[in-house]
């Protein structure tokens, strides 16, 4: 082994993760190149290839397109734009950095967002010739949203202004006239030109009127070790070493706060006491542990606590909320939903959610409050959540590893927003009776002890209710098809019904046309009537062209797991229109039919259907077979003879 | 103050927090173990995570049977000494088939025997979690890679849909069949991969530190004939001090010109190096945007 004794001098570093904002047109990726460049963060080799990238874009000689350095991928390279979140790192004699990279737009507010959330300080950049545009005061708002508590607002393009100190002045005094407002405890301004290397890493002498730090020797000497919370100890529980050989041991990483061996702590939710055995690590036992210090937890008694549980002490409580307040940034493409429920992991849980309100979104170009019931891509507003399990919570403004969270869709996996929890308003407290969608508890599948169950009826029927659904075109055999499965399922003693445009649209959804929103809601009405059938334990066929993907999933969420099979007759429309049972094709082509499905209005097909049938390649007895297999082996009906339980 | 944490506490800690959050949500974890400097320091973090309990999922080493003879002996003896559980996977029927370096060129070689090899070898491990060593900063594709890639049905890396990442709070959920590649190392750099090494005194292979080896030029690279390969017309052997920094398939992995016999020296050596470390791989440079190209197929 050949390892030195000494440990060189920056091997003692400190470390500072920043996000730099701003738009293409501000120079962005030209400062990073100069910050990368200049403090020696570009490799030749790297460099080599940006050379004969500039070349080819038609710069000549020495000119080197610094913003070359920045762009990751390919298809970025050829807009000639960064969209997504990138990360660069350099080291100098007193620091490593980490920058993430975000793009400013305000379509890319999400990116903007995921860059802040790790940053310790924020770098705004802005072009000294248009001052403070509405998009800079967005950057400045998003910093401040994240609870960043730095904010350097670097002035850029000096060089096109002449490096004039009243140009300078007027941006300053008017950006800090804006920040007042924001929630960042300290905002420094800098003159810079990326472009030319002025104040970036060497002074400039061009502006003899200005007496501050260049942006890296300030960046090098900003004091964020004052910014950890060490005053609230939360320690959440991340993973549980079993106990084998007298060692049972808590890992986690301290999330705030200081840890002392033989401190008094107490297990949440449970609300046991215990104290501090030993906190253990691999390099050997430690008296203490500071956030993010990631250690193992021996305690002197065996108390209720695993994964998701936090220790805490005594006299310093977090909030113990089955209801919380938060500012979400909606990320995915598919806008919030009321009602709808979603996972929420924050800390080291994992609970279902229903978003049950949106109070208002924040245009974040004027930081006014508009209404809006819901929340699109990169939206920002403040939204209520109920919770099926509690989440041990602080505010956000208060302690950031404990105030935020994560929101995922639980059909498509996807992050959809981040969440910041806030203060509950008393006024939004005394209004939940008026919620329009009930909390989670009374939902129709919880069970509540001493009622009759669904496994009550379940037992009594000797079946498990589920719902079938049969989408494909029209003329796609999907009422034959349940018509059949229905009699053959009655004949072998199960209870089936069909629910099908014939029994529905002509009574519960009567109101409705066939606009894509009330195509919509027809199936929202379907879909919610079919989840009551299957509460009461019946087997529900529910047969309905259901064109959009979204309307299904929603259903598919509406069901408890492994009760819902989508079932996707897939036949071509060629076939569909020869069979043209109820003569609807005929009326298209002439017209008399508008929004037909196939024609004028579009079908998604199932991206992972349960179950797919060629009904034009199959005997309809192929395919209740089919059916038949997949009811039995998911447990809706038992192989042989009746389903027990 | 008495608390000031070293950028290195601050990594390691961020690492530990990653492997742990693998352990408590995933199935079937699994590490990609190399046997490089990454990879050393990957499993020195799992011990850590996991102490004083041996690490809870297994070690995977896709092997091409092209890797350098030190690398071997290297990782059985380091596996024996830490007591992992190794696995090792070698896509054997290919090799049956003629695919080596020489036959198809460095490009289509690696497709089949690391790219194809490893999704076989995940595949049928049934693992839905690949832990690896990848750094954002080795190459610019990676820059925007997250610290949780989500991959589909088949492996597949698609840029455009990837899961934003916030605070610490990793989004573990998928189908099956899918999986998560995850880079506990995503925010190291090259230096600090040393500077770990030389704090924590991990073991490393000696091919890292440099000696006289005997090396033939091919394209600019020095590549070590460390069984015999066949020369091309002009190739003369000839014996060079140097070293290796990052480690591969002998045929495909250039040596650099270094002195540097200590993990001190190395330390220095790349603080001063203008040359990023990827600069050896043949693969990397074989079409502009080639990383990426691979990654979207599923290579590391």
């Amino acid at each position: 082994m050949d390892n030195g004794d000494v440990l060189s001098h920056d091997a003692r570093n400190d470390l500072l993760r920043f996000t730099l904002v701003g738009s293409v047109d501000d120079g962005k990726s030209t400062l990073i190149g100069r910050l990368l460049h200049d403090a020696s963060g570009v490799h030749e080799d790297q460099l080599a290839s940006i050379r004969k990238a500039s070349e080819r874009k038609g710069m000549t000689g020495d000119e080197i397109d610094f913003s070359l350095i920045t762009d990751g991928l390919k298809a970025e390279r050829e807009q000639g734009i960064t969209i997504d979140v990138a990360y660069r790192y350099f080291t100098t004699p007193r620091r490593k950095f980490i920058i993430a990279d975000t793009p400013g737009h305000e379509q890319y507010t999400r990116n903007m967002v995921t860059g802040a959330s790790t940053a310790d300080l924020a770098v705004i950049l802005l072009d000294a010739r248009h001052g403070a545009l509405p998009q800079s005061r967005r950057h400045g708002f998003v910093a401040s949203l994240l609870g960043v508590s730095h904010m350097v607002v670097a002035v850029n393009k000096m060089d096109l202004v002449g490096y004039s100190h009243d140009v300078f002045e007027r941006v300053r005094v008017e950006y800090a006239a804006f920040a007042a407002k924001l929630q960042v405890h300290d905002t420094s301004f800098i003159p810079i030109s990326a472009l030319c290397g002025d104040n970036v890493v060497e002074r400039s002498a061009r502006m003899p009127w200005y007496q501050g730090s260049t942006l890296l020797n300030y960046l090098e000497t900003v004091h964020i070790a004052s910014d950890r919370n060490l005053i609230d100890l939360r320690f959440p529980i991340q993973y549980v070493l079993s106990a084998q050989q007298d060692f049972r041991g808590y890992c986690g990483s301290v999330a705030s706060g200081v840890l002392r061996r033989g401190d008094e702590v107490l297990g949440l939710p449970s609300g046991q006491r215990t104290r501090i055995k030993t906190v253990v690590t691999f390099d050997g036992e430690i008296d203490e542990a500071y956030p993010p210090q990631a250690v193992t937890l021996t305690l002197e008694d065996d108390i209720d606590l695993s994964r998701g549980d936090m220790l805490v002490h005594p006299n310093n409580l977090p909030n113990l909320d089955e209801t919380i307040d938060t500012m979400l940034v909606w990320m995915d493409e598919d806008a919030s939903e009321a009602g709808k429920r979603y996972l929420i992991k924050q800390t080291t849980r994992m609970v279902p959610a229903v978003l049950t309100k949106v109070h208002y979104a924040i245009d974040v170009n004027t930081l006014h409050r508009k209404q809006s019931e819901r929340l699109n891509l990169n939206d920002i507003g403040r939204a209520v959540m109920e919770l099926r399990r509690p989440l041990l919570t602080d505010t956000y403004a208060k302690n950031r590893a404990t105030g935020s969270l994560i929101l995922v869709d639980r059909m498509t996996n996807r992050t959809v927003a981040a969440g910041m929890i806030i203060d509950r308003d008393p006024a939004v407290k005394s209004a939940r009776s008026s919620f329009t969608v009930p909390p989670l508890k009374s939902a129709q599948f919880a069970e509540r002890s001493g009622d009759v169950l669904r496994v009550d009826r379940e037992r009594l029927l000797g079946q498990k209710g589920a719902v079938l659904w049969f989408t494909g075109l029209s003329g796609s055999g999907k009422s034959t098809l349940a018509l059949a499965v229905e009699k053959r399922l009655m004949g072998e003693g199960r209870l089936a019904y069909i629910l099908d445009g014939d029994n529905l649209r002509n009574s519960l959804c009567a109101d409705l046309a066939f606009s894509p929103e009330d195509r919509a809601e027809n199936i929202r009405r379907a879909g919610e009537v079919a989840a009551l059938f299957a509460d009461a334990g019946v087997i529900t066929l529910a047969a309905f062209i259901s064109p959009y993907r979204a309307d299904r999933e929603r259903v598919r969420g509406l069901l408890p797991e492994g009760r819902f099979f989508e079932i996707f007759l897939d036949v071509p429309l060629e076939i569909c229109e020869g069979r043209d049972p109820k003569g609807l094709y005929r009326k298209a082509r002439a017209g008399q039919l508008r929004d037909f499905t196939g024609f004028d209005a579009p079908y998604e097909p199932p991206v992972c259907p349960d179950l797919t049938l060629a009904t034009h390649q199959l005997s309809l007895d192929e395919a209740i077979h089919r059916i038949e297999a997949l009811l039995e082996s998911r447990g809706i009906v038992e192989t042989s003879g009746r389903y027990e339980s | 103050m008495a608390y000031t944490w070293t950028h290195l506490r601050q990594l390691e800690a961020e690492s530990i927090y990653i492997l742990r959050e693998v352990a408590a949500e995933f199935e079937r974890p699994v590490l990609l173990y190399s046997v490089g400097k990454d990879s050393s320091v990957l499993v020195r973090l799992s011990q850590k995570a996991f102490y004083p309990r041996k690490i809870p999922f297994p070690l995977l080493h896709v092997d091409t049977t092209y890797k350098f003879s030190e690398m071997y002996d290297f990782r059985d003896s380091f596996v024996k000494e830490i007591g992992a559980r190794l696995e090792v996977y070698t896509f054997e029927e290919a090799i049956k088939g003629g695919v080596s370096p020489f036959t198809l060129g460095t490009q289509k070689c690696c497709a089949v025997l690391k790219t194809q090899a490893l999704l076989n070898a995940l595949r049928e491990g049934g693992f839905d979690a690949a832990v690896g060593g990848a750094r954002r900063e080795e190459e610019k594709s990676r820059a925007k890679e997250r610290i949780y890639s989500f991959r589909d049905r088949f492996g597949q890396w698609d840029p455009k849909n990837q899961r934003p990442e916030l605070w610490n709070l990793y989004n573990s959920r998928i189908n099956k069949g899918e999986s998560i590649r995850v880079f506990p190392l995503s925010n190291w750099t090259e230096l600090d991969i040393w500077q770990y090494i030389q704090q924590e005194r991990i073991h490393i292979n000696s091919l890292y530190f440099a000696r006289e080896r005997e090396v033939i030029e091919r394209d600019g690279q020095l590549i070590m004939a460390d069984r015999p390969i066949p020369l091309k017309d002009g190739e003369i052997p000839r014996r060079v001090l140097c070293r290796f920094r990052t480690l591969g398939c002998f045929p495909c992995t250039g040596a650099v010109r270094s002195s540097a016999k200590t993990v001190a020296e190395i330390v220095e050596e790349v603080k001063v190096t203008r040359y990023s470390e990827r600069i050896t791989r043949v693969i990397d440079h074989d079409a502009e945007g080639s990383m990426e190209e691979k990654k979207r197929e599923g290579y590391f």
